[in-house]
């Protein structure tokens, strides 16, 4: 028999003893490398443990992050937490139950499969017999490698699994303190920086003796040390605001040279194309006849934030050679390699933990922030160093979502189908994340001898695609290629943000679909039901418009617009359909939404509609009303109402469903509503105005100006 | 300088500069962190409190103008062990994700109902609209106060 193949979490840390652990208060660690980004992942692994194990939801202790007893599984991301982490506690828990009987087994002189287990204890002819995991647990070698041999339980057996579990954290976050920003060990000391400009970026002046006085000024007494490495400044006090006022004192006693410059054009998506690039073609070979029926569409995303609520913070402190990181980044092994690099410390001399932070949807400032906090707790030896980010560093430094252009040339059959269809990308890369051999720690590039420049590179198609995500359609294409032009220099920092590419991707798909529905004057539903044969986005989209009455549609023009989109996020995870109904005057009102989404086996249902419901919110946020604005030197939008986002007043009604998974395996469900969410808000618009925005975000400016030329 | 004012009705003396942020007071001196700094630019919400029963921002409130007042925290309201209603519905309802925004969000709909038992839609939305939420939580929240609404009604003695 082949051994069974293992989730890379598991061939990464085969041991048992990095998951789970007995604890003597009669209750069952299990440890991950996923952490609590508020998408609920902890609550989801508590449960797959808890019904693998028999035990009850309280019995199951939750470790998320924690480089010295917690597996390495790399960063949060992409949707894949369930999928790997998931079914990597699912093995172990079987595999070590399998054991606990054995060992119980031996003891009472009986088959294993004669005892059962209930709520931890194990039972034999239905009755207890005084074993249970705590009474055997030293005689398991949790030394031992995992094997995946032993069986899961089938999903009929499930009783935790598939039923809406509370989240764990929730309570203490409605409560009080929650987050790495309210963790104030002994010996405090608050801190801020002053960011370099840009990469090679040299700081020729600092007044310290303004800074101080301007931040006595403002803040009354207190004690002002200021931390510089190079190009790396910080400001450390005890007294919070102190920090915090000479910091922003700072920006205006700084002189800098060699900042770069920034044109006001490289601001927009239509900058990109043109720009020096890595160019690829995916897919099929290129066409060898030429278009009969070319129908092409061109839609663009701008730069976007992650925007999150709380500035990034890390509280770090040396002890004996020791530094210890507290951070709300998103993958905490890869954070202490990547620091140890940065400092030039062995691994085993740092500790990395995780402790909540704000939403984060990605890649933004929470690694680099710890970083930060290291190298002045490293200079301050003894202290705990509370680093955080000022609101608007947090907007003008973090990594954002980069702006991309997509055109689909699609040539059409004789019955108005695509028959051949290219689908051409620019972007900046999507990850530049520390580690990948992508990106760096922010602050490595002020120092005196900052690494050299990576060429930038996208993730794989095996793990998704950055730019190229879900630029495949769903629908029946006889021949399709991707161009991906990988621009190379854009004017800001990019990285990761919830979806990659598929927002933009999807956005460009679905819009070209309404297109040829248009032109073959069929109606948008009938036209992609027509070339879609892939079973569960079908049984989708049927649902959706059964929910959102789409058969009641009115025509175009009236300034109320229905509109839908299809996808399966990355191709590969979870599938979500989307209606939205739209009103537009001189701005767009989002009224209602309609989501049907296919996860599979769904292990905490109201936690995934929950994600759902976030994922339409934030899209529709990005769609109608988010641009990154950038000035000469960098990001000019730091604040809130130069980066509004969508609020209270402006969130429609959704509805949101899970449809009955089917014995299907689990599927990545995070980031599977953004797209078509993006895409059914751009046809609705469509719809409504009876002329089409092709260019996000969908501001009234850009309704008034289609108006106008129509 | 010693300053006197309430917190969650208890006396507190604290010695700050008056121009001390209310936030800065709260959370480095009183060590009350459920206040929540976001922006220091009264835009996001995150450290909102009632001084007297009125939404204030934390963040730009100076401390010196707090004494002799009452503030009421997130910790005010109620404790892990022993939640507020409103704390109660918003987790019956799971009304967050990240959950960074809630504590000014509830302070916020708690000087809402204080004022109306039996808020509307619309006012629920209109007292909320000051806040921002990232995570897309807003429906749930919006279901989760309207739910608090009702539970304390039905508490209350006719």
């Amino acid at each position: 028999m082949n051994a069974p193949t293992l989730p890379t979490s598991l061939v990464e840390n085969p041991r048992l003893d990095r998951w789970i652990r007995f604890q003597p208060d009669r209750t069952v660690r299990i440890a991950t490398g996923k952490v609590e980004i508020g998408q609920g992942v902890v609550t989801a692994i508590g449960q797959i443990a808890a019904d693998e194990l028999d035990l009850p939801l309280d019995k199951v202790a939750v470790l998320s992050g924690d480089t010295t007893a917690g597996p390495d599984e790399l960063y949060t991301s992409s949707s894949l937490s369930i999928e790997v982490s998931g079914s990597s506690v699912r093995l172990v828990c079987a595999e070590v139950r399998a054991k606990a009987l054995d060992r119980a087994a031996l003891r009472l002189n009986c088959s294993p499969a004669d005892l059962t287990v209930v709520d931890g204890a194990f039972h034999q002819n239905g009755a207890p017999t005084g074993q249970d995991y705590w009474s055997v647990a030293a005689e398991i070698d949790l030394t031992q490698n995992v094997t995946g041999s032993a069986p899961v339980k089938p999903v009929s057996a499930y009783k935790i699994v598939g039923r809406s579990t509370p989240r764990r954290d929730l309570p203490a976050k409605v409560s009080g303190a929650a987050y790495v920003h309210d963790h104030h060990p002994a010996d405090l000391l608050h801190a801020r920086t002053l960011r370099q400009p840009s990469r090679g970026a040299v700081l020729a002046k600092l007044d310290e003796a303004a800074i101080r006085r301007a931040a006595a000024r403002h803040s009354g007494s207190g004690e002002l040390q200021i931390v510089r490495e190079a190009n790396f400044v910080a400001f450390v006090s005890p007294v919070e605001s102190v920090a915090h006022a000479a910091a922003v004192a700072a920006a205006q006693h700084a002189t800098w040279e060699n900042a770069k410059r920034i044109a006001p054009e490289e601001q927009e998506a239509a900058w990109l194309k043109g720009r020096p690039s890595d160019d690829r073609r995916l897919g099929a070979p290129e066409a060898t006849t030429p278009p009969k029926r070319l129908v092409q569409v061109t839609v663009s995303r701008p730069y976007v934030a992650h925007a999150s609520m709380a500035p990034s913070c890390a509280v770090a402190e040396v002890h004996d050679g020791h530094l210890t990181v507290h951070s709300h980044g998103q993958g905490m092994h890869l954070l202490r390699k990547n620091i140890a690099a940065a400092v030039k410390l062995p691994v085993e001399s740092i500790t990395a933990r995780h402790l909540h932070g704000a939403g984060c949807y990605g890649h933004n400032g929470a690694d680099d922030a710890a970083l930060d906090a290291a190298l002045i707790a490293l200079k301050l030896p003894g202290k705990a160093i509370r680093l955080q980010w000022r609101r608007e560093e947090e907007f003008g430094f973090e990594p954002v979502g980069p702006a991309m252009l997509v055109t689909l040339h699609v040539d059409l059959d004789d019955r108005g189908r695509p028959a051949d269809w290219t689908t051409e990308i620019w972007s900046a890369t999507h990850v530049q994340r520390p580690g990948s051999n992508s990106g760096f720690l922010l602050a490595t590039e002020a120092f005196a001898e900052p690494p050299p420049e990576l060429v930038p590179n996208d993730p794989t198609e095996a793990r998704g695609g950055g730019g190229t995500r879900n630029a495949v359609p769903i629908y029946d294409v006889p021949a399709h290629r991707i161009l991906h032009h990988l621009v190379l220099r854009p004017p800001v920092r990019t990285s990761a943000l919830r979806g990659l590419g598929a927002l933009p991707n999807v956005y460009a798909i679905e819009t070209m679909l309404d297109e040829l529905a248009a032109r073959a004057g069929e109606d948008p539903l009938a036209y992609r039901l027509s070339i879609l044969s892939e079973p569960r986005g079908r049984r989708l989209l049927e649902i959706v418009a059964e929910r959102a009455n789409w058969k009641a549609r009115g025509p175009a023009g009236t300034g109320k617009g229905l509109g839908l989109a299809v996808a399966r996020y990355k191709n590969r995870a979870a599938y979500a359909a989307v209606v939205a109904e739209v009103t537009v005057q001189e701005t767009v009102t989002v009224d209602r939404v309609w989501c049907a989404a296919d996860a599979g086996l769904v292990i905490n249902p109201d936690g995934a509609r929950n994600q759902l419901e976030g994922g339409i919110i934030q899209a529709i946020s990005w769609t109608l009303k988010e641009q990154v604005k950038l000035g000469e030197h960098g990001i000019v939008s730091l604040d809130w109402d130069s980066y509004p986002i969508l609020r209270f007043s402006e969130v429609p009604e959704i509805h949101a469903e899970l449809v009955d998974g089917a014995g299907n395996p689990s599927l990545g469900v995070g980031e599977c509503s953004v797209g078509p969410t993006a895409a059914a808000v751009g046809n609705a618009v469509a719809h409504a105005l009876g002329v089409r925005l092709h260019d996000m975000p969908l501001t009234r400016e850009r309704i008034m100006a289609a108006l106008l030329k129509s | 300088m010693s300053i006197a004012f309430t917190v969650n009705d208890t006396a507190r003396k604290v010695d700050a500069p008056e121009t001390a942020t209310l936030l800065e007071v709260l959370r480095n001196h009183l060590g009350l962190m459920g206040t929540r700094y976001g922006c220091g630019l009264e835009q996001c919400g995150c450290c909102m409190v009632l001084v007297d029963g009125q939404t204030t921002y934390a963040c730009t409130r100076e401390v010196g103008t707090v004494a002799g007042r009452a503030v009421t925290t997130i910790e005010g309201l109620g404790t892990v062990e022993s939640p507020h209603p409103l704390q109660q519905a918003f987790l019956d309802e799971q009304a967050g994700q990240c959950g960074y925004c809630l504590s000014g969000i509830l302070i916020s709909a708690k000087a809402l109902l204080d004022r109306t038992p039996n808020p509307s839609r619309a006012e629920v939305i209109a007292a909320l609209d000051n806040h921002l939420c990232r995570c897309g939580a807003h429906q749930r929240i919006i279901r989760a106060v309207e739910r608090a609404a009702a539970t304390l009604r039905a508490g209350r003695p006719a």
